[in-house]
């Protein structure tokens, strides 16, 4: 028996709207304009789950649940926004700005950047967190990209990005917890992969700038995405 | 292999064990082995034939005898008339005295007293075979009746019956979440697929546990049984062991026995003549903590890895490779066998309303019985730790008692007559957690040990969600603070945001219950903590204060 999908409806912050069964509330909530905020996510990349920046209320559920990995039910009732859901996100955002270098000044993705807009978007001021900046290497070995740890929030996109669509798996994340970092190959220096194809995939779903083109001066890096969901379209169709 | 060939093993192995009037049975668990029980077991070996008495006595290997702190443990069992002496730090030197004392009066001096409440007041069903069988050999595992259960499944018992008995018995998971086993097990089989699995999860990283790891180094063929049961229930024809590479004496007894149970047919290819089969296979884990969340391990099976993803959807439904997946901790499985040779109303008949059964638990600390136990759930926590664990060192004075390890919390000495049962647990902010008990006494700060518990969560959070990865580090920070004397009252405030943000917004159980001992704590402990912020003091005489502090 082939599942089929089933049309749902749902009600997301007293809005009712209708969806398929196998999408999730963040899908859901982004055909309706309701603004639920991302950071890890991606559309044309697998669900993540790990910034939790979209973490929601569901009614009958104890605890906030991410939109993007829950799939919509019949009857569902979701919270995008209370006042709980948004201190978290704050505090999050503050966790990020903290956990290492994002003095967007000095960054060539000023203006461009997803945890900037952020920030502005849910109106963080100030940072309640002491500032941990460590040291993080910068890797500009390779000859059209630049690589610079500070600036990374370990959001996976460049990773699954490399993975799942150009299919190299050039980029994976190596060590745990704080001490985690994005690495090419095993470690190696970028300009040295052998199985990186150049291709310039990961550089331009990267959120911030810690993944960016050579010879860009502070917030000239402009990030073009559009390849991604005109590529997912192309292979469901094959 | 049918049914009279496994009773011919038993009775073979029966009749060879009535030979011998007299076993010395030595501990050859990792505890006793680091401290030269093999030497100790060539040693009797020798001296028995140097006095030509082998013809009635016999010295072997056993598994572990629970009390770990006063090894190398030796019990000398007599057969006819099933008497048995357990003698306690024993050297080369007593070998001659204990081998003369067998027709005599034991050695008073090395004999535990069988009458001690630590052996007394017991109840072991998944330890009933410790101390007492070889855990190399498949035979003497046979002739306590072993595989016996899962004869029984296959020829008499349907998927659905085996279920239901499971159902029936109450038994909850002991892997940490109490999560009802026979619910699980209903689960897998009605999900649909072709090819389901069984991973027994033998990661056990808490720090001050050790339960699962002696009964796969004392008694590993019941684990091996309880899995191939599940997967007779779930439908499910394959097996792994997920265990981690820092156990290296659990993972060669296992591979023994997963060669030895293949060779007999219990394992593989038709077993007991049925269409049944069921192949059981290692993977060794490289020592992360976060690869015995459910999710993580499976990624690490997968050979990617070890991140937890979000559920659902659960393993149950979407495992291994995407089939369903039944996960269960070992020592929830070493109860499979059991409650199917004495029914789910024997099991059910154990324990509290809720919890079913018996609990291991791996005693710790500052107590005089060091060592594992199995009690009936719901044995108050005082019996625990002055009954059977005999209480705290002279001179000394309880604190507290920890559970849970890194995702439990303290409990102190005005709530030790709480049932250790989950509910119970929980109401009092630990959980039951795999196991691990560690005892505190005076000499014990307790913020310093709130940041022992963050500090190995820091290091072993994978990283992947911002909750979990940034804010314990910025916890730690916190907490290393406030033990150096530069901690202010803001920082205790802080503690209790980040607390509470952890724990409702991480991706996964170590990040939820992360926080756990610092809020359990700061409950209970909270004049501590203030101790260190205002006053600049540590109560305990731990935390190395900078006096003053930096303004
Ligand atoms: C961080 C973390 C570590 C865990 N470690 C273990 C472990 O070492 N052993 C274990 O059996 N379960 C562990 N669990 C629980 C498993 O995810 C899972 O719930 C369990 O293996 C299910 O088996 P059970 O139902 O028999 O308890 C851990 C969970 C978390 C969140
Ligand atoms: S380099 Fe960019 S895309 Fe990759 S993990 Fe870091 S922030 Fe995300
Ligand atoms: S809670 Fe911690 S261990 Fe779990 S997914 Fe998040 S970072 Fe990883």
């Amino acid at each position: 028996m082939k599942k089929v999908s089933q049309i749902q409806t749902l009600i997301i912050d007293g809005k009712e709207v209708g969806g398929k069964s196998d999408e999730s509330i963040l899908q859901v909530a982004k055909e309706n304009d309701i603004f639920i905020p991302t950071l890890c996510y991606l559309e044309g990349l697998s669900d993540y789950g790990g910034c939790r920046m979209c973490i929601v209320e569901v009614k009958g559920m104890p605890r906030l649940v991410p939109a993007c990995t829950t799939l919509i039910r019949e009857g569902m009732e979701v919270t995008t926004n209370s006042e709980k859901i948004h201190n978290y996100r704050l505090s999050i955002l503050a966790l990020l700005f903290t956990e290492r270098n994002h003095i967007c000044s000095a960054c060539v993705s000023n203006g461009h950047c997803e945890l900037q807009t952020l920030a502005l978007k849910l109106g963080l001021t100030h940072v309640e967190f002491p500032y941990i900046f460590p040291k993080m290497p910068v890797d500009a070995t390779h000859d059209r990209f630049i690589a610079d740890h500070n600036r990374c929030v370990l959001c996976g996109r460049c990773v699954r990005a490399c993975h799942e669509v150009e299919g190299a798996h050039t980029k994976d994340i190596m060590g745990r917890g704080i001490t985690s970092r994005v690495i090419t190959d095993l470690k190696e220096s970028w300009g040295s992969s052998k199985t990186c194809t150049s291709c310039g995939k990961c550089v331009h779903v990267c959120p911030t700038g810690a993944l960016t083109e050579k010879g860009k001066s502070v917030a000239e890096m402009e990030k073009r995405r559009q390849f991604l969901p005109y590529l997912k379209l192309m292979r469901e169709r094959r | 292999m049918n049914f009279e060939e496994l009773h011919e093993i038993a009775k073979i192995e029966n009749e060879k064990r009535a030979q011998f009037e007299y076993s010395i049975n030595v501990c050859v668990a990792a505890g006793c082995m680091s401290c030269g029980s093999l030497e100790l077991l060539t040693s009797f070996k020798k001296e028995i034939e140097r006095r030509g008495i082998e013809n009635w006595c016999k010295a072997k290997g056993v598994g572990c005898l629970g009390l770990c702190s006063a090894g190398p443990l030796v019990s000398v069992q007599r057969y006819d008339q099933k008497s048995e002496v357990i003698y306690k730090s024993v050297t080369l030197d007593n070998v001659h005295e204990i081998v003369d004392a067998l027709t005599g009066e034991p050695v008073g001096r090395l004999a535990c007293s069988k009458e001690m409440s630590f052996f007394k007041n017991q109840q072991k069903i998944v330890l009933e075979n410790f101390g007492n069988i070889d855990p190399e050999k498949i035979e003497e595992y046979i002739a306590v009746g072993g595989y016996e259960p899962l004869y029984t499944v296959l020829r008499e018992m349907s998927p659905a019956n085996v279920i239901e008995q499971i159902v029936k018995s109450g038994l909850r998971g002991r892997g940490g979440g109490g999560y009802p086993t026979g619910l699980k097990w209903t689960t897998v089989m009605k999900a649909s697929g072709n090819q389901k699995y069984i991973i027994c999860n033998a990661d056990e990283g808490d720090p001050g546990a050790f339960m699962d790891r002696s009964v796969l180094e004392s008694d590993p063929h019941r684990v091996l049984e309880g899995m191939a049961i599940a997967g007779y229930a779930v439908g499910a024809d394959k097996g792994f062991i997920y265990v981690r590479a820092e156990y290296p004496l659990a993972i060669r007894r296992l591979k023994k026995a997963i060669t030895q149970a293949e060779q007999l047919g219990v394992l593989g290819r038709g077993i007991f003549n049925t269409p049944f089969n069921f192949d059981i296979k290692l993977r060794l884990g490289a020592g992360a903590f976060v690869c015995g969340e459910e999710t993580a391990l499976i990624s690490s099976i997968e050979g990617s890895r070890g991140n937890p993803r979000p559920r659902p959807p659960y393993p149950a439904e979407y495992g291994l490779w995407g089939s369903p997946t039944l996960i269960n901790n070992v020592e929830t499985f070493a109860n499979i066998p059991a409650i199917i040779r004495n029914g789910s109303a024997w099991f059910a008949s154990i324990g509290t309303e809720k919890s079913k059964g018996t609990k291991v638990f791996a005693l710790a600390g500052r107590i005089n019985n060091t060592g594992l136990i199995e009690v009936p759930m719901g044995t108050t926590l005082r019996e625990i730790v002055f009954n059977i664990g005999g209480g705290i060192p002279e001179g000394s004075k309880f604190k507290a008692v920890q559970t849970g390890g890194p995702s439990g919390g303290c409990i102190t000495s005005d709530y030790l007559d709480t049932p250790a049962d989950y509910e119970s647990l929980t109401k009092l902010g630990s959980i039951m957690g795999s196991g691990g008990m560690i005892v505190m006494d005076d000499t014990s700060c307790m913020v310093d040990v709130a940041k022992f518990f963050v500090e190995f969560c820091m290091t072993e959070s994978c990283g992947k969600c911002v909750p979990c990865r940034d804010g314990s580090a910025q916890m730690y920070h916190l907490l290393s603070k406030i033990t150096s004397g530069e901690g202010n009252i803001n920082d205790i405030h802080m503690l209790e945001k980040l607390s509470d943000l952890i724990n409702n917004t991480s991706l996964c159980g170590l990040g939820m219950t992360m926080p756990n001992p610092v809020v359990s704590t700061m409950h209970f402990f909270k004049d501590e903590y203030l101790a260190h912020v205002h006053d600049k003091i540590c109560p305990a005489g731990v935390c190395n204060m900078k006096r003053g502090g930096r303004k």
